[in-house]
């Protein structure tokens, strides 16, 4: 994946985010990672010190947030934990290509003084 | 791969061989005055009105964001798409992994469509215009989009690279996405339907080993159906693997070389082209 340029896209979120609410710097990133989204958490970390250098969030904590994937099955009306796209319920057995969750790539907070 | 993986390869980004620096430019949407909410469990429960700076005390704040990484890319698809339905053009994303026949399963749509739709074609590479070429010999009207380092295409280089087709005189334009199975998957482009392709002669598990690019497929095509036998695909085992990770997606089984499989696809787009022209 391209997980340099996401990272790149977290910390100019990050530090807009920041700004805009009055803040110069940016303390701690976390970021919300689903299972089948293609997107490595090692590989984001392993970017974001380079990423953050140089800009107000150099030296700020990242926090990876691993979604696992969910499928929805209509007739039990339950979310259940899938290995890939397609799961099968565990209560009715009946299978579902309805991910819920799972494909998450999100900027979800940010910390900042 | 490219730099936006960290190998640090490749030139610079050109549309049509012109370089294109500004196509990566920042645009922020802030300053907006919209509010953000704070999640439950960190900070108390209270929204900041991003345009009243002054607002906030000193000392650590967390504010939730909960934007997508990508929805500056997001954005500029939905606005192709806009554009390409205006135009009542079928605009085709194609995937695959370098070699599988995108370019020639392009150059054979276009031909066999000619008489009936007109074809344009946009074409991201590395580098080189080679697959260009081959489609211009063939009569086709191409845009070469050179990324440089980029991995895959993006919505703003499609934008740009569509500027310089006459797309009123065109019906469909097929987008020749970089030969990748990774990075592109993540990336929409304002196309009408995304096309993945997977040969006969480079292994049946291939949606299994990549399962976010066949699953965002609204169309698979098994290609190269003509070397299966001496490529000892195992036909039943990959539509297995197709049904299972892109089991919403139409499959379509061809030889862009020999014709094989080709009248039943060509149908297919002539139908999805009249219902975009609605």
């Amino acid at each position: 994946m391209h997980e340099v340029s996401l990272m790149e896209n977290a910390v100019r979120m990050a530090v807009e985010t920041a700004r805009a609410s009055g803040g110069a710097r940016v303390h701690r990133i976390r970021l919300r990672v689903g299972a089948m989204s293609g997107v490595v958490p090692d590989a984001l970390r392993f970017a974001s010190d380079m990423v953050c250098q140089g800009t107000p969030a150099e030296g700020a904590q990242l926090e990876i947030e691993e979604v696992p994937a969910t499928c929805w099955c209509a007739h039990c009306a339950v979310e259940f934990a899938t290995p890939d796209f397609l799961g099968e319920c565990p209560h009715c057995h009946a299978v579902s290509g309805e991910l819920r969750r799972g494909t998450e790539m999100e900027l979800a907070s940010i910390e900042f003084s | 791969m490219c730099q936006e993986c960290g190998c640090g390869i490749g030139g610079e980004l050109s549309i049509g061989g012109r370089p294109a620096s500004a196509a990566h430019s920042h645009s922020t949407h802030h300053g907006d005055g919209h509010s953000h909410q704070h999640e439950g469990g960190g900070g108390a429960p209270h929204t900041h009105a991003h345009d009243d700076a002054t607002a906030h005390q000193p000392g650590r704040q967390t504010v939730a964001v909960q934007r997508g990484l990508l929805e500056k890319n997001q954005r500029l698809a939905e606005r192709n798409r806009g554009f390409f339905r205006a135009k009542k053009l079928l605009v085709l994303n194609v995937l695959s992994s370098p070699g599988s026949g995108k370019t020639t399963l392009i150059q054979k749509t276009a031909t066999l469509l000619a008489s009936r739709l007109r074809v344009g074609v946009i074409v991201g590479d590395l580098a080189t215009d080679n697959d260009a070429a081959r489609l211009r010999e063939a009569g086709i009207p191409v845009v070469q989009v050179t990324t440089g380092t980029v991995c895959h295409l993006e919505a703003e280089m499609i934008a740009k690279a569509a500027e310089r087709l006459d797309l009123d005189a065109l019906d469909v334009l097929i987008i020749e996405n970089v030969g990748n199975l990774v990075c592109p998957a993540a990336y929409d482009l304002g196309e009408d339907l995304r096309i993945v392709l997977l040969s006969t002669t480079e292994g049946e598990d291939k949606p299994l080993k990549y399962p976010p690019m066949f699953h965002s497929a609204d169309v698979a095509v098994v290609t190269k159906s003509d070397l299966a036998a001496a490529a000892g695909f195992d036909r039943a085992q990959a539509l297995a693997a197709l049904h299972r990770i892109a089991h919403h997606a139409r499959i379509f089984e061809l030889s862009a070389r020999t014709g094989d499989g080709m009248p039943a696809w060509i149908d297919y787009l002539e139908q999805q082209r009249a219902s975009a022209k609605c």
